[in-house]
């Protein structure tokens, strides 16, 4: 099967600085998937290569088979890609730039197409309002209707809800989920790690230019063996025997790293035996972010080293 | 050809929609220029003999119009997209560069050939302008408005701010222009003037546009039209280097 993304050895150098050091990644037809890492990773670099906004020192990039440099407008026909900044043409209304998107990618009578993406965007209000005169977050909207003007198989996402309200990041959501339903690859950048875990199959980091990570969202949160036990207690002291499990303390509230569930049972024995009340228990699971967190700090300290 | 044409009439309806600022505004400009150079210099030059000078001039104000809104159209339209960033929608779509060429200079051909028009017909109103070859008059304005959008392409890209394509216009464009004959001929300059205007590529557009009207011209308009033929196709050559390269545009 050919990849929907597929990038090898891929370097990118400005000047002196190395936004990308050799990045290799595949992503399959039908995959949700984000590319995470902090600001300056090379997360915009790498999508901006696949859409050839941005020509690579060295190594290659394919879009379904076709290399983003030499056969660019075929790739370019099969990706869609809403960028990071709010642009626009002040021209032009709505329904006239998705027009002119359109035509750029040769498509003439697109209008049932254009219609429903309106729909979906919830934008049939401001169709023929100038762009000059929209909100920021129906402009994002537009930026993603114009992204998705000729349907291309992959789609590609740069922090497409940034600074966007809840209601739009729903709408916006559901509308994607629904195009990877249909057959849509979804690549997407974000910060919020939440929206990553709850969407993506997939997830690669992306550190200082760099792959730090690559594997399924699962399979990362399952990578930090363990819970946590948040407590608060009466009277409020942590009797010595539970001192080694101690990971955070803060406010009256005791953090406990826990191996798994079943040392549980002898924690609360410890504080029965002890005679300490538990006045409030919450268990903490490992999510996304503490992966997050974590893998970006090890490679940190990897490189100090 | 769907994206080509897409391109091209964006580029159109670009400066159709501000067409006060972008073809009123210059139509104006030049008429002023008409009023005062021929009041002032009407019973002082005559450029050829028999030809009144603000007759003369009008030509020349036609083409000065025609070359200057065909290097404003491209030119603007490219900073004005860098710098608001909405150039990215032309770099994302698989136009090919050779597409994205063709949109820009034929939009600043039509720019430049509407305001020369406008001039031209206002000027029909208070005098009788010969027109003695529309064939030369019109192959002139195509190359000419042609040669100049294409200059806008290359000086739309690589200025990165206004005031670097201000520079280019204010101090390349427009010494050239006023320098090229529009206002004299050259045989009444000095001879050092006279020779170094031969190495001005906007005195044969003149030139060349001002012997369809008259008959008459400095030199042979078969030279001229040689001249700003190649002229074209080094620039042309060089501003499809610039686009298929990604100069400044894919860093």
């Amino acid at each position: 099967m050919t990849p929907a993304i597929e990038v090898k050895q891929m370097h990118k150098r400005f000047g002196t600085v190395t936004a990308l050091g050799g990045v290799d990644l595949e992503i399959n037809p039908g995959e949700f998937f984000a590319l995470l890492g902090p600001n300056g990773a090379g997360k915009t670099t790498l999508i901006h290569i696949l859409a050839g906004l941005i020509l690579a020192s060295s190594g290659s990039a394919r879009v379904m088979g076709h290399d983003v440099v030499t056969s660019y407008r075929e790739a370019r026909r099969l990706l869609g890609v809403v960028p990071q900044e709010l642009v626009f043409d002040p021209f032009f209304t709505v329904r006239e730039t998705l027009a002119i998107q359109s035509g750029y990618y040769g498509l003439k009578n697109n209008d049932p197409w254009i219609d429903e993406i309106i729909h979906h965007l919830d934008l049939a209000d401001k169709a023929n309002t100038n762009m000059r005169a929209l909100s920021g977050g129906m402009k994002r909207r537009v930026l993603v209707a114009q992204a998705l003007v000729h349907k291309p198989p992959v789609i590609v996402l740069d922090e497409p809800t940034a600074g966007v309200d809840v209601e739009l990041r729903q709408a916006l959501w559901r509308f994607i989920k629904q195009l990877n339903r249909d057959g849509h690859t979804i690549v997407l950048t974000t910060h919020y790690l939440d929206e990553a875990e709850a969407l993506c199959s997939r997830v690669a980091m992306l550190k200082q230019g760099k792959i730090v990570a690559l594997d399924s969202v699962r399979n990362l949160i399952n990578s930090i063996s363990g819970v946590s036990l948040r407590l608060r207690l009466s009277p409020d002291t942590l009797p010595a025997a539970l001192l080694p499990l101690l990971s955070s303390c803060d406010e009256g509230y005791y953090v406990l790293a826990v191996k798994d569930y079943s040392q549980i049972e002898g924690v609360l024995t410890v504080l029965r035996g002890e005679q300490v009340q538990v006045l409030e228990m919450r268990l903490l699971q490992p999510d996304l972010e503490e992966v997050f967190v974590k893998i970006m700090g090890s490679t940190e300290s990897r490189e100090l080293a | 050809m769907t994206g080509f044409y897409t391109l091209f009439h964006k580029e159109l309806l670009r400066f159709w929609k501000v067409g006060f600022q972008t073809v009123l505004a210059p139509v104006l400009t030049a008429l002023l220029y008409l009023l005062i150079f021929s009041h002032v210099l009407e019973d002082h030059v005559q450029a050829y003999p028999g030809v009144a000078y603000t007759i003369f001039l009008i030509p020349g104000l036609v083409m000065m119009a025609v070359l200057q809104n065909a290097f404003a159209n491209s030119s603007s339209s490219l900073i004005q997209s860098k710098v608001t960033g909405n150039i990215v929608f032309v770099l994302l779509s698989p136009l090919s560069y050779r597409e994205i060429f063709l949109a820009y200079v034929l939009a600043s051909v039509a720019r430049g050939l509407v305001v020369g028009l406008g001039v031209y017909l206002v000027t029909l109103g208070f005098f009788e302008v010969p027109l003695r070859s529309f064939l030369w008059v019109l192959l002139f304005a195509l190359l000419g408005s042609a040669l100049l959008g294409a200059l806008g392409i290359i000086a739309g890209i690589w200025a990165e701010k206004f005031d670097q394509l201000a520079a280019f216009q204010n101090f390349i464009i427009l010494p050239l222009t006023f320098l090229s004959g529009v206002f004299y001929s050259i045989h009444s300059l000095p001879p050092f003037w006279q020779s170094l205007s031969h190495f001005n590529p906007f005195f044969y557009m003149i030139d060349g546009f001002r012997y369809g009207f008259f008959g008459v011209s400095d030199i042979s308009p078969y030279f001229s039209f040689a001249i700003v033929t190649t002229c074209f196709l080094a620039v042309s050559w060089l501003t499809l280097q610039m686009l298929k390269t990604g100069y400044k545009l894919r860093h």
